[in-house]
């Protein structure tokens, strides 16, 4: 059924479809209407769940990750300093290995205080071990959820869905509402290894020593390092299974899309431009101007950040001339995350093949600074005819 | 309170096995043996980092037979909340959920979380166990240290501020049950756990808690200097049902007996208040005096 | 001979004694009963059992007589401060024998 609704609520009816069981909800812009939402869906009865309103997003965090260690299928959303501040948590929760779903509404961080869209929260957890969908539009966002709940159950790992505060969390949208019965169909009930239980008792993610040790059978059991391995091994065979969840959301609900990267005009392109989420739309206009103008450009907009998907980037980039990267955060001290990723995976992949295409960097509505399509046009089109700098450029500054 | 139980009919479980990695003479370890005889085997526990964490077993050995959750620092209560909504929509209302933290783990940091759950009236007991400092990081000072006693961090001055009353912050969010207990009145705790189980929303025990290496005692005065805090008046047993206040066991006995131990008996045993003064002491003695005749009055 | 079939991939322990290894090790005196002193010995039925209440390492048994057990006692002599006829008295280690102390 197709609805037209704003991206928040095409979050919440995701988690609504998905059955998700314990909620945990603290207010911040702009995620607020999702959490709202939830609530409505909770009080009416219509979804069956504990709604948990926690007084910090630290405990919102906390309540989910006791709650999925006792066996619940669980759901928080958050944005910048509500994401900083349960940080803890978030290193936590991969470390314990648990599946939970957190809906990240992409905010600017402080200080100073700054409520419109940037990702630099989102991307200042890549390295957390969770891992972080990028969403480019509505469809893109319950869908995600959805897919989310299922990878994340399947390999124990939790997931970020993150998408642009205001330009997607309140902007309106038509997109395809799954009716319960193919979402249940995708979606089995959650069945943990472990919860929590008298039955069976165990004591979880207490002390764990340099070194292996003996435990009560006998046997020889990991210890921290060979837990944290089995994380990032995990997290690197989650692109195969990324790549299954795609594969079989298209059987059951007829939709299907490349698991990492949406390619715009990029196959006979020299120059490609490439970002995370709802700006990759919005460099689809530049990517037509540009074409009109005879110069063969592309964009690609990348789904999965975290595990990055190396090979399928390097691969769909090798033997392009530049790639242009868009950013609306950077790894302070040094140049956008994704324009570093994007070289250590071209190097890794290309070097010494004589397919290394130059890359680059440029900085983009931070804090919300409005991105005119006019000045995208113009920084790409500049870019198509050689490199402009060696440091990130940032689009739109007023100094 | 109703249930009066005796040495003799104590439950014979045991819910911690031997061996563990507590100090020699740990006061806790006494508390929370008791503790879990009288919630029993349909628990699970709630840990955030303390001596608990690791009085229960490093990984891969647990000395504790009851399931429990380690948590971060500041999250325990807002864990126990966690758990229990996930017991609530597998329909269990029977499992019992227990958060264990220390002094600084619930009126330090931990005490915005607990706030939060007791306002939002979830249903687990809170036990505070009051070493009196962060004993396990090597007895640095905590808000419930009292005044004077020397830390590693209040090496020559010794605390400054007075002891946070945090079974009083408690009490303001009008809970169904708030207990004072201490390791030295085992039973007196066992009986106030089993008494509460029943109510509704977060319980909250406070438990006072000697510690041999924090506190500066030889490890087997441990049960006479818990009595001693209690005989001396300085730190009081009692509970507080749906608000009103009561004192119990041997707080209660000194409403008959009108004599407390002067002060100074029980600061004299550790070697942590050796730097209080004679004119601190007689302060400390007075404001004790002042609250005992409060007691008084209210029995009248 | 490493860890990588280990049946769990976090940290999940589960319960057995002496997590803290041979804890008997720690101590430089015993508790030594004498069962004329002790009352549940000398009226052979349940009595007292204090010294069980209060042992912290939970190493003192609820039997007549109570038996402690020297893998694990810490030595802490709660126990013996405890006993109200003093039935229970410290003993330095270094007076039992190495054969004892297996």
């Amino acid at each position: 059924m197709h609805i037209i609704e704003n991206g928040n609520t095409a979050a919440a009816l995701g988690v609504k479809l998905c059955r998700a069981s314990v909620i945990a909800a603290y207010p911040i812009t702009p995620q607020t209407p999702l959490t709202e939402k939830l609530s409505e869906y909770v009080e009416r009865g219509d979804m069956k769940a504990e709604y948990i309103p926690v007084e910090s997003e630290h405990s919102a965090l906390a309540v989910c990750i006791a709650a999925s260690s006792a066996g619940a299928r669980v759901f928080t959303a958050t944005s910048a300093n509500g994401l900083l501040y349960m940080h803890e948590q978030v290193q936590w929760a991969s470390g314990a290995r648990l599946p939970i779903v957190m809906c990240v509404v992409n905010r600017a961080v402080g200080a100073p205080w700054n409520i419109w869209n940037d990702q630099q929260d989102s991307i200042s957890q890549r390295d957390t071990g969770w891992i972080q969908i990028y969403c480019a539009d509505h469809q893109q966002i319950i869908d995600a959820v959805i897919k989310a709940y299922w990878i994340a159950e399947k390999v124990s790992i939790p997931i970020m869905v993150c998408y642009d505060g205001y330009i997607l969390s309140h902007t309106f949208m038509p997109f395809d509402l799954p009716d319960q019965k193919t979402v249940d169909a995708f979606l089995p009930p959650f069945k943990p290894d472990y919860a929590l239980r008298p039955e069976e008792p165990a004591n979880l993610n207490t002390v764990t020593l340099p070194d292996v040790r003996l435990d009560v059978r006998g046997e020889l059991a990991h210890s921290y390092m060979e837990i944290r391995y089995l994380l990032q091994e995990e997290l690197r065979t989650t692109l195969d299974v990324a790549a299954d969840a795609e594969k079989r959301f298209a059987e059951i609900f007829g939709r299907q899309s490349d698991p990492f990267i949406e390619s715009y005009r990029c196959d006979d392109a020299d120059c490609v431009a490439l970002g995370l989420g709802s700006l990759t739309y919005q460099l689809r206009v530049s990517v037509d101007a540009l074409r009109k103008e005879g110069i063969k450009v592309g964009v690609m907009g990348l789904r999965f950040y975290r595990p990055f998907p190396d090979e399928a980037i390097a691969g769909a980039l090798k033997g392009k001339k530049s790639v242009v990267v868009f950013e609306k955060a950077i790894s302070y001290g040094y140049e956008g995350a994704l324009t570093s990723d994007l070289k250590s995976a071209l190097y890794e992949h290309l070097a010494g093949t004589g397919t290394l295409p130059s890359i680059q960097n440029f900085i983009a509505g931070i804090g919300g600074r409005d991105i005119r399509t006019e000045d995208l046009t113009q920084m790409f089109r500049t870019a198509t005819q050689g490199r402009v700098s060696k440091e990130p450029l940032w689009i739109g500054l007023k100094l | 309170m109703q249930v009066k139980t005796t040495i003799l009919s104590l439950p014979t479980e045991e819910f911690v096995h031997p061996g563990t990695r507590s100090c020699t003479g740990c006061g806790l370890a006494i508390a929370y043996r008791v503790g879990l005889k009288a919630l029993g085997k349909d628990t699970i526990l709630v840990v955030p980092p303390s001596c608990l964490t690791v009085l229960q077993g490093l990984f891969p050995v647990a000395s504790t037979k009851l399931p429990c959750l380690n948590v971060t620092f500041a999250s325990t209560a807002a864990a126990a909340t966690g758990i229990l909504a996930s017991l609530k929509t597998k329909g269990n209302d029977h499992t019992a959920v227990a958060a264990w933290a220390g002094d600084g783990g619930t009126g330090d940091i931990g005490l915005q979380a607990l706030s939060g759950a007791a306002e939002r009236g979830d249903n687990f007991i809170y036990f505070c166990y009051d070493n009196e400092g962060y004993m396990n990081t090597g007895a640095q000072r905590s808000g419930t240290t009292p005044i004077g006693a020397i830390t590693a961090n209040t090496p020559f001055k010794g605390k400054l501020q007075q002891k946070k009353d945090v079974p009083a912050i408690m009490a303001a969010h009008k809970l169904s049950y708030v207990a004072a207990c201490s390791a030295a009145y085992p039973l007196d705790l066992y009986d106030k756990i089993r008494n509460c189980l029943h109510l509704p929303g977060t319980k909250y025990f406070h438990i006072h808690i000697p510690c041999p290496p924090g506190w500066g005692y030889d490890p087997r005065y441990g049960i006479k200097i818990g009595r001693l805090a209690v005989e001396t008046g300085y730190y009081d047993l009692y509970e507080i049902v749906n608000g009103e206040f009561k004192l119990t066991a041997a707080s209660e006995k000194l409403i008959e007996k009108r004599k407390l131990v002067p002060v100074h008996e029980y600061f004299r045993t550790q070697s942590r208040f050796r730097l209080l003064t004679d004119t601190q002491i007689a302060e400390i003695q007075r404001q004790i005096d002042e609250k005992w005749k409060g007691y008084y009055k209210q029995e009248e | 001979m490493g860890t990588r079939n280990y049946r769990r991939k976090t940290s999940h322990s589960e319960h057995g004694p002496g997590d803290g290894g041979r804890t008997g090790s720690w101590r430089v005196e015993r508790p030594v009963l004498d069962q004329s002193l002790c009352i549940p010995c000398k009226r052979n039925k349940e009595a007292c059992f204090i010294c069980w209440l209060f042992c912290p390492e939970i190493v003192i048994s609820r039997t007549i007589p109570p038996r402690v057990d020297l893998e694990y006692c810490k030595g802490c002599g709660i126990c013996a401060e405890e006993c109200p006829t003093k039935a229970i008295t410290m003993v330095d280690e270094a007076k039992f024998s190495e054969e004892d102390k297996e």
